[in-house]
């Protein structure tokens, strides 16, 4: 321990030396804009036809990154789900679906009433955020964290039957998949056509329209179902784990 | 301002780095790896941001306005969505790892076993 924290120690020494120079060669605040940022801002809305920028930069300037990104979200959703699998396995028939619901806790009135009532505005808002990534801040990544906080509502306000009851399992799992193909397939469609991977190939529309962009509105729902599904799916492995903890306890 | 915004950065970044350093639970680890994460997200925008800038939304903007840097932003909330499920996981590791050992140490658990 105490040879690490000597390390530790140097580390800092040579960080505080290191980024303190940096930040002292820094141009002030305010001048410091890069040439990508300045074009962007300018050409976003022309080129794509897209109001928000960001948008604009995740799915289609800077696209086939966010591939590589979706991918490592999809691997460690996967990785986590193998790894709690194994796990229930492991317990025999107690992690069941016949297994009784070992809930001491009930929530109360209060936290029910409000979970559900929250649950229908919650899949508005999300389907909302996640079409309309190309006009206001939002997307599929945004979005679909909202969305998969309507199953755990779910839970919060009665309990983990219910929870599988409203999510099949087998559809989540068949949506991550979609989700992340389907991203990968519409950039490929420009192949076809012997256009560069990720090229426009849809009409642009009316700047501000909801159908505007091109494939970004497109991709953005894909992520948004990626985003979805991986994260309803790290709730079950989870909650699911958990239950048989407490019944083998 | 954008200073302050660096200094905070470093500071998340050393502390987060010292909770890693020093942690006795697996669960704590993987939280103070978060609190490093945060302080690229605070380094990245600070390095987009200009003073008065406004959200890079092309809607009503009047001209000449000053924009903040949509690159790093985007290059953000991709980040913060997969690290979400990168934690989730390392904490699916450390549920393997407590079932196997029967404790969450990181010191206890520095060989590796087949």
């Amino acid at each position: 321990m105490k040879l690490r924290l000597t390390l530790f120690g140097l580390g800092i020494c040579g960080l505080v030396a290191l980024y303190g120079t940096v930040i002292a060669h820094m141009p002030g605040p305010g001048k410091m804009h890069s040439p990508y940022s300045r074009a962007i801002n300018k050409l976003c809305v022309p080129q794509r036809h897209v109001t928000d920028a960001v948008t604009a930069v995740n799915f289609d300037y800077r696209g086939f990154d966010t591939l590589g990104e979706e991918f490592i979200l999809f691997a460690s959703v996967m990785g986590t789900l193998v790894l709690l699998r194994e796990a229930a396995e492991n317990k025999g028939p107690l992690s069941g679906d016949s297994a009784s619901e070992p809930r001491n806790v009930r929530p109360t009135e209060a936290v029910r009433v409000t979970a559900l009532a929250l649950v229908g505005p919650t899949v508005v808002f999300g389907v909302y955020v996640v079409t309309h990534g190309q006009l206001t801040p939002g997307g599929g990544f945004q979005g679909g964290v909202v969305l998969a906080t309507a199953p755990l509502l779910v839970y919060l306000a009665d309990d983990f039957k219910t929870f599988k009851r409203i999510t099949s399992h087998a559809l989540i799992e068949i949506s991550e998949a979609v989700g992340g193909g389907m991203y990968a397939v519409i950039g490929a469609i420009a192949l076809v056509l012997s256009r560069p991977y990720m090229t426009n190939v849809l009409p642009l529309a009316q700047s501000g329209g909801i159908a505007s962009g091109g494939i970004i509105p497109l991709i953005s729902i894909a992520t948004g179902l990626e985003v979805a599904a991986g994260f309803v799916l790290l709730l079950y492995a989870f909650l699911q784990k958990t239950l048989a903890e407490r019944e083998s306890s | 301002m954008t200073t302050y915004a660096y200094v905070v950065a470093a500071w998340l970044f050393a502390i987060g780095l010292f909770g890693i350093v020093t942690s006795k639970n697996l669960v704590h680890m993987c939280l103070c790896l978060t609190v490093v994460q945060a302080s690229t997200y605070l380094l990245l925008t600070g390095v987009g941001y200009r003073p008065g800038g406004t959200a890079p939304i092309f809607v009503n903007l009047p001209a000449g306005a000053p924009i903040v840097d949509p690159v790093v932003q985007a290059l953000m909330l991709t980040d913060i969505v997969v690290e979400t499920t990168v934690v989730a996981l390392m904490l699916a590791l450390t549920v393997q790892i407590h079932k196997k050992t029967g404790n969450c140490d990181p010191n206890a658990t520095t060989a590796l076993q087949g």
